[in-house]
């Protein structure tokens, strides 16, 4: 594995450290600027969504794998970014000015949900993220004058400076446009002081506390800032689905950004991504899975749920670090090819260690 | 018996039968919870596995019912012993996040495991009890929500001298407490762990079978949870009177908020409580003696 050897504080905050780094990211972008005209519209599609699943997934990593925070309802910045914008563009606001103010009201739910974070945390925290989400699915289906209600309601193309983004290809490229965007973002604000803190606060509260960082302060900036990230995710699903009814925005989703979150490896932005994209990838490939699948097992209902539980359980069993835990392993193991040794990440002994008291 | 006072009580009648099962599956999360510390989500799901199980064994088997729920309730514990000795086990020493994230898994494959099973049509067992009242004065109860009310009685009871008034049961207590000097006294604390679990699963069996002739035996069974980790927290978070306590106000809260408040509250107010319940008051109704960290 390699570690980073830092000359400098700046080290840690530049965005590409080595030259294999610019290399290995300017043809992902290269190819990712490519696609759109290669693969067929569907496979276009799909990976709009992977895009906007990431973008999601990367606003709860700010919160869980970042902050510690767990937040079981995150669905509900979606479902807020997604309603407000269409509402916001249905007023004939801008698409800019309706996009920014769909993710400040999610990034203003955000606080009011984090208020609470400064005096609940762990599982508390997660039930009351929980409750606040089934909440919110019952306005959604209630209000009916802004939402729709249950019927639903459906959502203007987007206008993008006199431009029309909504068709396949310009959609998709407003959303690699976006997803770039919010990685650098997010990469900066990661790497330097507030960042810090976040990680401070997830690893000991208490120390962090002790280093003057100002934990309730930092706790609640996380919750606002996931909140707009996941915001404009919402934004952007609106788009992308065309027409919105609360169902869509339910635990399922909210359970969906979790498993992103876990399976790609909490702490790090590229394992949002890994995690979207195979959560994200799942129910496509499991249909084209399903010709080759015995009958007996394809036609089933139910079949995706339980793969879904069986993929999460077995990367919390048997690897709590997520796909990129495995990614650096892997790599560990090409870099220091014939010496490798596999004991080099075998977790110690571990005791049951109570957190109730704590 | 005035019409005003005979229908608050009605509702209140109503409100205890349903805030009884929220109050036993609360019941089986803090014991899994104080036992080893997970709190678990998959719980709701075992109640639900648990009503098909019953409904199998009931229509299909062609069981007396009797039978049949005495076999589901075993048939569960099992299942719970071995979740905990084979499953949870592994994960024992990381972070309770790992734990949450981890009977959430199992909550998704025994889901997808019964509607690969079962399908996802909702169906219903008879019961001894189908169709027949019982008039008390003006208040006019389902002998079903007695049953309920009974049974949750005669389970918290069978709990409390379990663990009050024997040897395994103070044992049980003991390692829920401090597993190190527990162990250190000679107690299997792994067993006794795992035998938590299978009395948890147990219970969830019972709740699963009383609620299924009310809201059907249907895949949306685990829902109940939910509104069972209200009833937890209003009622103090890892404290069993609590639990109870907790459950029985939830389940009146929401049959008075169905009627009084605007339409949809009902559905919601157990969230409502939950939220405002840990904003304001964290410790809850009956907190632990002992500082805890919320």
């Amino acid at each position: 594995m390699r570690f980073h050897y830092d000359t400098s504080y700046l080290d840690q905050t530049r965005l590409l450290r080595y030259p294999r780094d610019k290399l290995v990211y300017a043809s992902l972008l290269l190819v990712l600027a490519i696609v759109p005209f290669i693969l067929p519209r569907y496979y276009v599609g799909e990976i709009t969504y992977l895009f906007i699943m990431s973008i999601a997934s990367l606003g709860l990593m700010v919160l869980t794998g970042f902050t510690g925070q767990v937040s079981l309802g995150h669905s509900a910045f979606i479902a807020i970014g997604a309603y407000a914008h269409t509402w916001l563009m249905t007023l004939g606001v801008p698409f800019a000015v309706s996009a920014l103010g769909a993710c400040s009201l999610a990034a203003l739910i955000g606080l009011c949900i984090g208020l609470p974070a400064i005096r609940v945390s762990g599982l508390y925290l997660a039930m009351v993220t929980l409750a606040f989400s089934i909440v919110v699915e019952h306005v959604l289906g209630r209000w009916s004058s802004v939402t729709g209600g249950h019927s639903g309601v459906s959502v203007p193309s987007p206008m993008v400076f006199g431009l029309n983004m909504g068709g396949l290809v310009p959609f998709y490229f407003l959303c690699l446009a976006v997803l770039t965007l919010t990685i650098l973002m997010l990469h900066n604000l990661l790497a330097d002081r507030t960042g810090r803190a976040f990680i401070g606060i997830r690893d000991s509260e208490a120390a962090a506390a002790g280093l003057g960082i100002w934990t309730a302060g930092y706790k609640v900036l996380a919750f606002i800032v996931s909140a707009f990230v996941t915001g404009l995710a919402g934004v952007l699903l609106a788009h992308k689905l065309q027409y919105l009814t609360p169902e869509g925005f339910g635990l399922i989703l909210s359970m969906e950004l979790v498993l992103m979150v876990v399976i790609g490896g909490l702490g790090s932005l590229r394992g949002a991504i890994f995690g979207a994209v195979l959560i994200g990838l799942l129910p496509t490939a499991i249909s084209k899975l399903k010709p080759i699948l015995p009958s007996a097992v394809s036609g089933q209902f139910g079949l995706e749920t339980f793969l879904f539980g069986a993929i999460l359980a077995l990367f919390v069993l048997f690897e709590p670090g997520g796909i990129n835990a495995r990614w650096m392993k892997f790599k560990a193991l090409l870099q220091t090819f014939p010496l490798y040794r596999k004991d080099t990440f075998r977790r110690g002994r571990s005791y049951m260690r109570s957190e109730r008291y704590r | 018996m005035d019409g005003q006072l005979a229908h608050i009580l009605q509702l209140a009648m109503n409100g205890a039968a349903i805030g009884s099962i929220y109050a036993l599956v609360a019941l089986g999360l803090v014991m899994t919870y104080k036992a080893t510390e997970v709190l678990n989500f998959a719980h709701g799901d075992l109640l639900m596995a648990s009503a098909f199980i019953g409904w199998g064994l009931i229509t299909v088997a062609g069981m007396p019912f009797w039978a049949a729920i005495l076999l589901t309730v075993a048939i569960t514990a099992a299942v719970g012993y071995l979740l905990d000795a084979y499953v949870l086990r592994i994960i024992v020493g990381q972070p309770q996040f790992a734990g949450v994230m981890l009977t959430i898994a199992l909550a998704y494959m025994i889901r997808g495991g019964v509607s690969m099973a079962f399908g996802p049509t909702s169906r219903t067992y008879p019961t001894p009890w189908d169709g027949q009242t019982t008039r008390i004065e003006s208040i006019v109860i389902t002998d079903l929500n007695l049953v309920i009310v009974a049974a949750a009685l005669i389970v918290t009871a069978l709990l409390f001298a379990f663990l009050k008034g024997t040897a395994i049961g103070t044992a049980v207590q003991a390692a829920s407490q401090n597993h190190l000097a527990a162990y250190l006294c000679g107690i299997k604390v792994k067993t006794l762990n795992s035998l938590v679990w299978a009395i948890a699963g147990g219970i969830a069996a019972v709740c699963g079978l009383l609620l299924a002739p009310i809201a059907l035996v249907d895949i949306g069974l685990w829902f109940v949870v939910l509104k069972a980790l209200a009833a937890l927290v209003l009622g103090g978070f890892g404290s069993m009177p609590g639990a109870i306590i907790g459950g029985l106000t939830i389940g009146i809260i929401e049959q008075f908020a169905g009627v009084y408040l605007p339409d949809g509250f009902k559905d919601v107010m157990a969230y409502l409580v939950l939220i405002a319940v840990l904003v304001i008051w964290p410790r809850g109704l009956l907190a632990e003696a002992h500082g805890r960290r919320v």
